[in-house]
């Protein structure tokens, strides 16, 4: 039956072709637009996680409370002993010693004495111990516009923007005037290796990369860290397996009146990154479902108008004696096939395409010049297993559903005046 | 009547050349903490919430416009130097070999991490030049008898807009302090002790200040060598000195 029924398909392309190619569009645009907002979505979560957030952030409680403010006389210290003991416990995530800390950067003129100055936003991470982790997370390499990474201590990646703003170039000395971890006020020169293009608006206006044990020096944090930060291994926000992170810490750093004490804070307690990542789900929860509801409309009715246009042939069809309940099966027999058919090459070509978009994004950083959140420059799609079968609802479902409506019709005919029908 | 109106008019004038006026007591205690010119040699203890820092400095001042300081520990501050002149600072950092200038508000910002300011540690002002003063009472502060004074800024460029002064009555040495911003919030508290006699004046060797804004167990201010009025060489308050 379902052999003879496809043949019928595959040999009658008046009766298919149209319905398959229409099957085919709707399920491609379908999981297209699930890819493409899933992986906007993720881009916006690895951004922030990769540059700030971190899948999960250890600080001190006290840091914690004001994190915004940077506070670095507030951070982890014998951090040494703290990350033997997270790499041991937690093996299934990379963690990472990070200072984030603000000042000002001097640039001297040739008597050295302040030429330009401005504030910056500043990153001490492991640049130079040989664990490329970090460099892979802020992207560095790819990143670079002019210079080189620094190789020696003392060294510092500057945004771009900002070095031409100072006037500065690679090799050019510049100093970090800022706040030790005790409060006094600190200087360190630093000789600009590179700069970088970040891609996102507030961290090029202003921020400087250096290695992790050079801020410590500059701000005499020995052997602290403002901030650990954590991923997990496979690099991708997993709401679950970070659920079971938050269980062991709490168990293995109970809730103390210690400020001191670490703390483990997730992604989504971050920067209200918990609303966004909920606001973003469900307005790209409600667009896929507006999308998936009008697509299966228009399946629907092409369901409906591939019924209608068939009246006809089920008429000539009664006539010579076929079952009512035969002709209508054979019809949801018919859609179900073209429906799977149109779904396979639909899915495929809209993996396709999202797979393409998923290495190369679409770059929108000419939109993103003034931007003053953390946003991606450049989106990517994302393939989530959902995406391997979203397409199914408007291309099988709708289409059998439009069929089986508009194949109601068939039981309505009266075999008497099918000859009249014919005549005419 | 003439006989009772005489010896209450002779009791009045008494009881006031008791009662010096506030102005009177001001000039008192800025002859016992002011100078023309000062060097001394000072440590200051700080008290973090997380741990005690010592720095040590020795400074040179004249007047209240000129200042310059020299940190003589611990190394990672050794040779760190600041000059003030007026409402410039310039501070020299050795390790980068570089001046830098701050002025106008950071001026108020901490100094080491204390709760001491650029300006509390630098400027030696007469309280006569910028406060007037009102006397509102007396109260003991260990054992010592004092005054209670209010000092209102009459000048708009000083950095705490009220004081109250617990001035001890016998030596006109201020024992404790309360510095206000000009919205009335309490700004520091200063305890001064350890009073001695140096140079012909009363003179506290320690000096508790908290920064109530700030966590920790305050900053002391120890004095540990002090000399009033010398011969200070020009050439100290250049900004050429600071690379010396």
């Amino acid at each position: 039956m379902i052999r003879f029924l496809l043949k019928g398909i595959l040999r009658d392309k008046q009766r298919s072709l149209l319905p398959v190619i229409i099957v085919i569009i709707g399920v491609f645009l379908t999981v297209a637009m699930f890819c493409w907002l899933n992986g906007v979505l993720n881009d916006s979560i690895e951004l922030n996680a990769r540059f700030n957030a971190g899948h999960v952030k250890i600080m001190t409680a006290a840091y914690a409370k004001n994190v915004d403010q940077l506070p670095n006389d507030l951070a982890l210290t014998g951090v040494d002993t703290l990350l033997i003991k997270l790499k041991k416990e937690f093996p299934e995530m990379v963690w990472g010693e990070r200072i984030h800390f603000g000042g000002l950067i001097d640039a001297p003129d040739n008597r050295g004495e302040t030429r330009a100055q401005g504030p910056a936003m500043g990153f001490g991470i492991d640049l130079l111990s040989g664990d490329r982790s970090e460099i892979e997370r802020f992207n560095l390499e790819k990143s670079l516009r002019r210079g080189r990474l620094p190789i020696h201590h003392g060294e510092i990646l500057m945004s771009d923007e900002f070095s031409r703003k100072l006037k500065v170039n690679p090799g050019d000395t510049v100093t970090l005037i800022g706040s030790t971890m005790n409060g006094s006020m600190t200087m360190y020169n630093y000789t600009v290796s590179g700069t970088i293009v970040f891609g996102t608006g507030p961290m090029d206006q202003g921020s400087v990369i250096a290695d992790l044990e050079d801020v410590r020096n500059a701000l005499d944090m020995n052997n602290a860290a403002g901030e650990i930060v954590g991923y997990l291994a496979d690099n991708y926000y997993d709401e679950k397996k970070i659920a079971e992170v938050v269980i062991r810490f709490n168990s293995l750093y109970p809730a103390s009146k210690d400020e001191y004490a670490p703390v483990l804070i997730t992604l989504r307690q971050q920067n209200s990154l918990g609303q966004m990542i909920d606001q973003i789900k469900g307005l790209g929860a409600f667009a896929v479902f507006i999308f998936v509801l009008s697509m299966s409309l228009v399946l629907w009715n092409a369901g409906l108008l591939g019924g209608l246009r068939r009246y006809p042939e089920f008429g000539l069809r009664l006539a010579i004696g076929e079952d009512y309940s035969h002709i209508y099966f054979t019809m949801i027999y018919e859609s179900i096939l073209i429906g799977i058919i149109g779904s396979i090459i639909g899915i495929s070509l809209g993996l396709l395409g999202s797979l393409y978009m998923q290495h190369h994004g679409l770059d929108l950083s000419s939109m993103m010049k003034n931007a003053t959140i953390l946003m991606p420059a450049v989106f990517h799609t994302r393939i989530t297993p959902t995406a391997f079968f979203i397409g199914f609802i408007p291309g099988l479902f709708s289409t059998v559903i439009g069929t089986a409506l508009s194949g109601i019709g068939i039981y309505k005919r009266k075999t008497a005046q099918l000859f009249k029908e014919l005549e005419a | 009547m003439r006989k009772l109106v005489i010896p209450f008019f002779l009791m009045c004038i008494s009881l006031n050349a008791q009662n010096p006026s506030a102005k009177e007591i001001i000039e008192k205690v800025d002859r016992n903490m002011s100078a023309d010119s000062r060097v001394f040699t000072s440590r200051m203890v700080i008290h973090n919430p997380r741990n005690t820092r010592t720095v040590e400095s020795k400074s040179w001042s004249i007047g209240e416009k000129k200042s310059y300081t020299e940190y003589l520990s611990p190394p990672r501050e050794q040779g760190t130097k600041m000059l003030k002149l007026e409402d410039q600072l310039w501070i020299f950092s050795p390790s980068t070999d570089r001046i830098i200038q701050i002025s106008g508000h950071m001026l108020r910002q901490s100094v080491m991490g204390s709760d001491l300011s650029y300006e509390d540690m630098m400027e030696d002002p007469h309280l006569l030049n910028h406060y007037t003063g009102k006397v509102d009472g007396e109260e003991k502060i260990s054992d010592r008898i004092c005054w209670v004074i209010t000092l209102t800024a009459n000048t708009p460029d000083v950095a705490y807009q009220t004081q109250k002064v617990w001035v001890d009555k016998v030596r006109f040495i201020p024992l404790k302090k309360e510095l206000y911003a000009k919205s009335g919030v309490l700004l520091k508290k200063i305890e001064l002790s350890d009073i001695v006699q140096l140079q012909g004046r009363w003179y506290p060797k320690k000096i508790l200040f908290k920064d109530v804004l700030k966590e920790g167990d305050g900053t002391e201010f120890q004095m540990m060598d002090i000399e009033f009025n010398v011969k200070i060489p020009e050439y100290i308050f250049s900004k050429a000195s600071l690379k010396k």
